[in-house]
């Protein structure tokens, strides 16, 4: 409870110290990068038959200022070309969104596989081996399926499009560390607490969000997080995969595939993954400062 | 009750911002449809092999330019992907139509797919095997102690069968996997790398060559023409169900006007390259502005001028693929296939109909003719 206290004084040094680690780490890299492009031998560092560090050439390794430059490039598309970086920005907030959907999805479904489980033992003996085995799926292969089985489904004047397809396969990764995370996390308090709750004659639904809920706070959140950049990544993954437009996935492909000739537009894309995996990371970093209250003893994932 | 109402408002935020991601995307994922989806119209799908681009201009064209639609239908084209099966597609009934290569769809035929060649658009192979004219490759026969790229999944098999025919064991060389880009061979880690007339071929020469700072040029590149080889197999093609084929008349006659228009669309290509390529861009694609037009051009060198009419399978074709896809065996010793394929897998009943009625209408659909442009690539494609 002192931790406040004791920290008032000098939080705003700390935070600039944090910001200026943040960036000399950036500007580490990009000398790191630049030193090795520079010195390095133009073949790369091979022993035996093995490349264990990348060609210097501009085609494998452009410089860092060619990739940002071209960002601010047409995209050289010729009907409206627009600069890159408009392109990667239009990419990115739709991938964003459709990791979120799947994102929330994925937190739903995990919220409610933990609080099964952790109700019924019976439960979470026989829906925990399976939720591990899920995840040993290849993302390639449920993908199409995913999106064949989506078109097949028509209610009303609903029908399934394929963004939602992607959202789905970013939810079946977002949804692993959640319910294994919460399913800790509603364990975790001490059954002495249980007891108490027992003992005043309180029901399991009153238990679950006085007592559990509050607990599971400082494993809820590091699953979470994890669940961002599953569900960004499934996402970017997914799209690649079926072939989704107007995202990330697919721009890093159709780019890659001008890579012999325009070597630093490949990296923009994958600024713009970098960017939305920021965002998401942010996004969960907020959610804990709103959940501060519940933060006590938290643990890594 | 405090909890149940906490609970019914969390719901419907969820809901909420669910709509409101679903109304942001929409505008984004949209596939590409006919404006006008009158009632009359029926209702067509057509599944790519890949992303939009002028590989499909004849499609595109056609949907642009409203020949689908004279013919009374509504076609939608749905883009290939990296694991989309244009095949399975089909089968699977969410597609009426799909684009594929002959020799992957001669595997699905055989595993039980059941689906017929009705128009075979390319009549001939845009595979090639390109090298730098000082790795001393001018023909298959000096691949022998070569590294040599192929990107496998069914495009190794004009390659294979033209190192069989010219002596060349897969032993003698040491075969590469090569990735969507053409880094490897520019780097020199490929000495003959598998590309494609419309794309990769193109991809090296907007890459500029370190020892001049210019452009490479064709005169940098030596090309292995598996057309000129004798080992081509046939290349897109449109692929029906052949169980609707028999069963559904309806389907039988939306065949034939599909058929109809696509060709049309394709002559569109062919007369007017350069208008072929802003169509396919405004679809969507990403390829640069010069790349495009190459790549209509290079597309329509694969169909123009055309042997017995666009989209007619000729059998001497089919039965070279057929044979290829049997006796080449790869790396691993297996074949496309063990067997010859059913007579379903091939019709040209569908396309003759198609084209004795454009011939009524003036439509060109041999191409004698057909004298491709000159396109002039820039750095990167742009």
């Amino acid at each position: 409870m002192s931790r406040g206290s004791e920290k008032g004084a000098p939080r705003g040094n700390q935070t600039l110290r944090r910001i200026a680690f943040g960036a000399a780490g950036i500007v580490l890299l990009v000398v790191l990068w630049e030193l090795y492009k520079a010195l390095g031998p133009a073949s790369g560092v091979v022993v035996g038959d093995l490349t264990i560090l990348p060609r210097t050439t501009d085609l494998a390794m452009p410089h860092v200022w060619d990739m940002v430059g071209r960002l601010f490039e047409n995209s050289g598309g010729g009907r409206n070309a627009a600069p890159v970086w408009v392109d990667v920005l239009q990419a990115s907030v739709f991938t964003l969104g459709v990791a979120a959907v799947g994102w929330v999805v994925g937190v739903v479904v995990g919220m409610l596989l933990a609080v099964l489980m952790q109700r019924f033992r019976t439960a979470e003996s026989a829906v925990l081996p399976w939720i591990i085995l899920s995840q040993t799926v290849p993302l390639i292969a449920i993908a199409p399926l995913v999106r064949r089985w989506g078109s097949q489904l028509e209610f009303g004047d609903f029908t399934w499009e394929n963004w939602m397809s992607v959202a789905v396969i970013a939810s079946y990764l977002a949804f692993f560390p959640v319910s294994i995370g919460a399913l800790r996390g509603l364990n975790s308090p001490d059954t002495i607490h249980v007891e108490l709750f027992r003992s005043y004659g309180v029901g399991w639904w009153r238990t679950l969000f006085t007592l559990r809920l509050p607990a599971s706070v400082p494993y809820l959140l590091p699953a979470l997080r994890l669940a961002a950049a599953n569900a960004v990544i499934g996402t970017v993954v997914a799209e690649v995969s079926i072939g989704l437009r107007g995202g990330l996935g697919r721009m890093i492909i159709e780019f890659a595939q001008q890579a012999s000739g325009d070597p630093a537009k490949t990296w923009a894309p994958i600024f713009g993954a970098i960017a939305v995996g920021l965002v998401a990371a942010g996004f969960i970093a907020l959610l804990g400062v709103l959940l501060r209250r519940y933060r006590r003893g938290e643990v890594p994932a | 009750m405090k909890h149940s109402t906490r609970l019914i408002t969390g719901v419907g935020a969820l809901a909420v911002t669910a709509l409101a991601l679903a109304g942001c995307s929409s505008g984004g994922s949209s596939t590409d449809s006919t404006d006008s989806a009158s009632g009359d119209l029926t209702p067509v799908t057509l599944q790519l092999q890949w992303f939009s681009q002028a590989q499909f201009a004849g499609y595109y064209a056609a949907v642009d330019q409203g020949f689908y639609e004279k013919e009374g239908l509504d076609v939608t084209i749905l883009e290939g992907a990296a694991d989309i099966v244009p095949i399975d597609v089909l089968t699977g009934g969410d597609a009426d139509f799909a684009i594929s290569w002959v020799p992957k769809v001669l595997g699905s035929i055989e595993q039980g797919a059941a689906v017929t060649d009705i128009a075979q658009i390319f009549e001939r192979s845009g595979t090639t095997q390109i090298s730098m004219k000082d790795a001393g490759i001018t023909s298959t026969a000096d691949l022998k102690g070569k590294t040599v790229g192929s990107w496998g999944y069914g495009n190794e098999w004009e390659l294979f069968a033209g190192m069989g025919k010219a002596g060349v064991n897969l032993s003698d060389i040491s075969l590469v996997s090569q990735a969507f880009d053409m880094n490897g061979f520019l780097a020199g880690d490929i000495q003959a790398a598998q590309a494609m007339t419309y794309n990769e071929y193109a991809q090296v020469l907007e890459t500029i060559n370190p020892a001049t700072g210019e452009l490479y040029t064709p005169d940098d590149l030596n090309v292995i023409d598996w057309n000129d080889e004798g080992t081509a197999m046939l290349q897109d093609a449109i692929w029906a169900d052949s169980d609707r084929l028999a069963s559904d008349s309806a389907y039988a006659d939306t065949a034939v006007k599909f058929i109809k228009a696509s060709i049309e669309g394709w002559a569109y290509a062919r007369d007017n390259p350069e208008e072929a390529a802003k169509i396919v861009t405004a679809s969507g694609s990403q390829l640069g502005e010069s790349h495009q037009l190459w790549m209509t051009n290079e597309v329509n060198k694969l169909i123009w001028p055309s042997t017995s009419g666009v989209g007619t399978i000729n059998q001497d074709q089919w039965d070279q693929t057929v044979k290829i896809a049997m006796d080449t065996p790869n790396e691993t010793g297996s074949t496309v296939i063990t067997s010859e394929p059913p007579a379903t897998a091939f019709s040209n009943e569908y396309v003759e109909k198609a084209l004795a009625e454009l011939k009524d209408e003036g439509v060109d659909v041999m191409g004698t003719d057909y004298k491709p442009i000159t396109v002039t690539l820039k750095e990167g494609g742009n």
